[in-house]
């Protein structure tokens, strides 16, 4: 039986591709084998970790959880897109500053949920942020600095929006 | 005290809270782990599980999976058995099956591999292969294992019965004598529950055999890449892939915590694969495989019973323990000692005689004995001893914090030797336990729990003062499959001043890349940021035993420094050439050699490095490099005392860790940030099997946590906010002062979270609870006692 293949089209990291994938491919095996973006890590299968976490149009979603189908049309941010220019955003900068990461697996997960949380809620509390990422597994930091990393993150992000208002 | 720090901010060296310079590719998305890494012409591999614990393989029947598009080979144990590989020595002197020819001995075992052209259909084709069982009667239960009409698990080692070994050490009679004569005995059945790593990443590796060269190399996640070569060697030899014709290469690794030390199935399916087929094989274990068929830790059934005098002295230490070891030798440790380091459990206590046995028996589960975050079975003693003390001064009711003070090992008795043989390097228990009660304020504790018990409030207030045994060898003692424990360094000075240092070791998150080049920094006065560290390649780095046990720093950590002071003796004599004086006149500043007397004569380290290659002494070697393989003297014992504050919700049953402070003493830190991240995560892998993790079995051995829906790690929800501190102790034998430290938290912290609970409930006679502390344990306790 020949393979049933769909066209796709996603804007990844502001570019655009076009694709045949097979119905069940996964969100996540499209951007790492397909686009070669391995930033975004498998670390469950049942969307327990959130290391494959991506932004979808601005959502943070489980790409393990999302087949490339449905994500046809969509825009899609990967760790790999949040850098501008070599420099770091924020939150990278604040997950090295505050040493939020250690073995860095679960890293451009945390990054790309924080993404999303710091924009829907620019000044969040220490309990917004352990709720915020309370679907993303962290089996070396304790969260402690993760936490404090999104805090530096909120910060500068709130100066760099009062600096350009 | 803390560790003056002697170099500038330039320079970097011991004491700096150094950025890491690992963390930019892992924070842009240019990690590169093995999963990562695609190779031309790679092809995937996937494996066929049993769904039971102990059955005969009637029949596999590949036919359906073989005609499928994509398919390239379907390998079974009947296809290895023609090179005599379905079967291979484990790194604890037993042996496993690669892929069985006969009968499967636990869930989820492999049964099949299928090598195919993408992931997916590997995935199709492990649902096409058809295998008929016959159920055979599984032993789970490691008590009913040793009834003699159980049945016989390992039948092909010829045993009669599933008893694996005996091991005991100390005054048996003495101890016995101690404890006729005592005023005052407590006993206590504690279970340690088996768990699971559950590093994020989990376990793959890509085998890649040129047929050309006949050269192997593997790109594997482990946490001990060269006794995977030699292990590799000693397997296959008889296949033509002998050790000069094998490479391992553990990449950036995302989390090990022990369960990337063994030697899994897959691994060697991929390479047998790989050398069958010509072509780079990939193998990812998804999750579920991960935790039900990777190997567990602990799962120690511990008697355990305190001896003591009416005021409190305590006397003897009797524990009588049996592990279950799953369906090979759990005993995951240096050869010389099966029980790992068991025997640390007299823990931070001057206790007179002791006596330890311990049973190992084989059950129809994985095989296991990684140590979850901790050095060789020295979680198993700490909770075992740290937990007695408690149940000890519940008995004599007398505050847990007293009871250690009158029994700590005092500063002036180091070098101690305990009862079971150790000798701990340093120590300064009573510092740390007051350091922490001062911290937390525990005498104000007390009184507010007197005023909330008098309300009938459940809050509850637990300590630990944990003694750790880390940084194995010595060599004289500790090996693996007879390799010596020690570690390695290789340090080479460029012309312009940079260095490369490559190790022995592996770093899994741990921070190598910074920590080892602040050590060198430190020894020679090169900036830490110019120093690049290399780890995990057999091809290019020294021999060494890896990362596990908290070894890293107590080894290859001294070898760092070690090969620095090599360099910087050669250094010396080059500065004396350049400098015309005799090397006696100089004297050395990091970085510079000046001459006595006269210090504007100097020269720095960067341009002796020049001279080195450019204009040596005559007679001299040219190059500034040295290896030093660190064979350390003696373990170091770092230490700490961590008190918990818990509040339980009398309705549901529910712990709420209210406050923990974590006072730890690793001796001297190299960088404190790092240090800091390591109590905190190991705190966390701490809680975590306290409260919530246990591989659970039914009684026919299906693993009822087999995904992370029931397998529950903690989020950042209900992990405590840590508050840590230190205390400085130096190791004396350490070149650094340094003792290891990144399972210290995990050791120390389930025993002050038990005891604290227990705390809270012990007006109601509650002396034990085993961990994990369940919401539902609790409020079954509180409706048992009557508490609510």
């Amino acid at each position: 039986m020949a393979k049933q293949t769909v066209t796709v089209t996603l804007t990844v990291n502001g570019e655009t591709h076009t694709a045949e994938v097979e119905p069940r491919l996964l969100l996540v095996h499209f951007l790492r084998e397909h686009l070669n973006l391995t930033g975004t890590h498998i670390g469950c299968d049942t969307t327990h970790c959130g290391a494959c976490t991506v932004l979808m149009n601005g959502r943070a979603v489980k790409s393990c959880t999302v087949l490339t189908v449905q994500a046809d049309g969509a825009t899609i941010k990967t760790i790999e897109g949040m850098a501008e220019n070599g420099k770091m955003h924020p939150l990278q900068e604040g997950f090295h500053v505050e040493h939020g990461l250690q073995c860095g697996y679960c890293t451009p997960g945390m990054i790309m949920r924080a993404a999303e949380l710091l924009a829907k809620n620019p000044d969040p509390t220490e309990d917004e942020i352990r709720w915020g990422i309370s679907g993303n597994l962290c089996r070396c930091t304790g969260y402690v600095n993760i936490v404090k990393a999104i805090q530096y993150a909120a910060r500068k992000l709130r100066e760099q929006a009062a600096a350009g208002s | 005290m803390e560790a003056e720090v002697r170099t500038s901010p330039t320079i970097c060296g011991m004491g700096h809270r150094m950025k890491r310079k690992e963390d930019a590719r892992f924070l842009f998305g240019k990690g590169r782990y093995v999963d990562d890494i695609k190779l031309p012409g790679m092809l995937y591999m996937d494996i066929v599980r049993s769904p039971f614990a102990h059955a005969r393989i009637k029949s596999i029947n590949a036919e359906r999976a073989l005609a499928m598009d994509g398919v390239v080979a379907v390998i079974t144990g009947k296809d290895l058995e023609k090179y005599n590989l379905h079967w291979m020595p484990t790194l604890m002197g037993d042996t496993q099956m690669v892929l069985p020819t006969d009968r499967v001995m636990y869930q989820a075992q492999e049964v099949a591999a299928v090598i195919a052209t993408d992931r997916y259909i590997a995935a199709d084709a492990v649902e096409a292969i058809e295998v008929e069982y016959e159920p055979l009667e599984p032993v789970i239960d490691p008590f009913r294992a040793l009834e003699p009409d159980a049945p016989v698990l390992r039948t092909d080692k010829g045993k009669t019965d599933n008893h694996i070994w005996h091991w005991e050490v100390g005054d048996r009679e003495a101890t016995e004598r101690a404890f006729q004569e005592a005023d005052v005995v407590v006993k206590q059945q504690i279970y340690i529950p088996r768990i699971h790593v559950a590093s994020i990443e989990t376990c793959g590796c890509i085998a890649d055999y040129n047929p050309v060269e006949g050269k192997l190399t593997v790109y594997m996640t482990t946490q001990a890449p060269h006794v995977v070569r030699t292990a590799l060697a000693l397997v296959a030899g008889h296949v033509s892939l002998s050790e000069e014709k094998i490479r391992v290469i553990s990449p950036d690794i995302g989390g090990g915590f022990g369960g990337k030390v063994p030697i899994y199935p897959g691994y060697v399916i991929a390479i047998a694969a790989s050398v069958l087929l010509g072509r780079p094989v990939k193998w990812i274990e998804d999750r579920s495989e991960n935790l039900q068929a990777d190997s567990f830790a602990r799962d120690y059934h511990i008697t355990a019973e305190l001896a003591a005098t009416k005021d409190g002295k305590i006397t003897a230490l009797r524990i009588k323990t049996l592990a279950d070891h799953g369906y090979t030798d759990a005993a995951a440790n240096p050869s010389k000692f099966p029980a790992g380091l068991f025997s640390i459990c007299t823990g931070s206590y001057d206790i007179k005689h002791a006596f330890v046995e311990v049973d190992a028996v084989y059950t129809n589960k994985p095989p296991g004995g990684v140590a979850y975050r901790c050095s060789f079975r020295v979680t198993e003693a700490v909770h075992a001893i740290e937990r007695m003390v408690d149940v000890l001064a519940q008995k004599l009711d007398m505050d847990p914090a007293e009871l250690r003070f009158k029994n700590f090992i005092q500063p002036d008795q180091f070098p101690y030797k305990s009862a079971l043989g150790w000798e701990y390097d340093s120590g300064n228990y009573p510092a740390a336990l007051r350091k922490a009660m001062d911290l937390i304020g525990y005498e104000e504790l007390r009184r507010e729990q007197a005023e909330r018990r008098a309300r009938g409030e459940l809050m509850g207030i637990g300590i630990s003062s944990f003694t750790e045994i880390v940084g194995a060898g010595p060599s004289r003692h500790f090996d693996i499959l007879g390799i010596k424990m020690f570690d390695s360094c290789e340090l080479r000075i460029h012309p312009t001043g940079k260095a490369i240092a490559r190790f022995g070791t592996k770093s899994q998150g741990q921070g190598h890349e910074t920590t080892y080049a602040q050590i060198i920094a430190e020894e020679l006065g090169i900036p830490a940021a110019h120093v690049q560290v290399e780890e995990g390649d057999t091809d290019t780095a020294p021999y060494g035993l890896g990362t596990y046990a908290s070894r890293s720093t107590p080894t290859a950590g001294a070898a760092a420094a070690m090969a620095a002071r090599k360099v910087r003796e050669k250094a010396r004599k080059i500065a004396a050439y350049l400098l015309e004086v005799s090397e006696e006149d100089l004297e050395w500043e990091p970085g510079v050699f000046r001459v006595k007397g006269a210090p504007d004569k100097s020269v720095t380290i960067q341009e002796i490095a020049f001279a080195a290659y450019t204009n040596h002494p005559p007679g001299m070697e040219a190059g500034l490099e040295a290896v030093h393989y660190y064979d350390p003297p003696n373990l170091t014992f770092p230490f700490g005392s961590y008190i918990c504050v818990v509040d339980i919700d009398k309705g549901t049953g529910q712990v709420k860790i209210r406050r923990f402070v974590a006072v730890d003493d690793c001796g001297h830190v190299i960088n404190p940030m790092i240090v800091e991240g390591q109590i905190h995560g190991g705190l966390t892998m701490g809680f975590a099997p306290a409260m919530m993790e246990e591989l659970v079995y039914d009684e026919e051995g299906n693993i009822l946590t087999g995904s992370f829906m029931d397998y529950l790690l903690p989020t950042a929800v209900e992990t405590p906010r840590w508050e840590t501190a230190r205390t400085v102790t130096p190791s004396p034998h350490h070149p650094l002062g340094a003792k290891g430290v990144g399972e210290s938290a995990t050791v120390g912290a389930p025993a002050a979270i038990v005891n604290a609970v227990v705390d809270a409930l012990s007006p109601y006679g509650v002396t034990h609870i085993d961990i994990p502390i369940t919401p539902y344990k609790v409020w079954k306790i509180l409706h048992e006692k009557g508490v609510v």
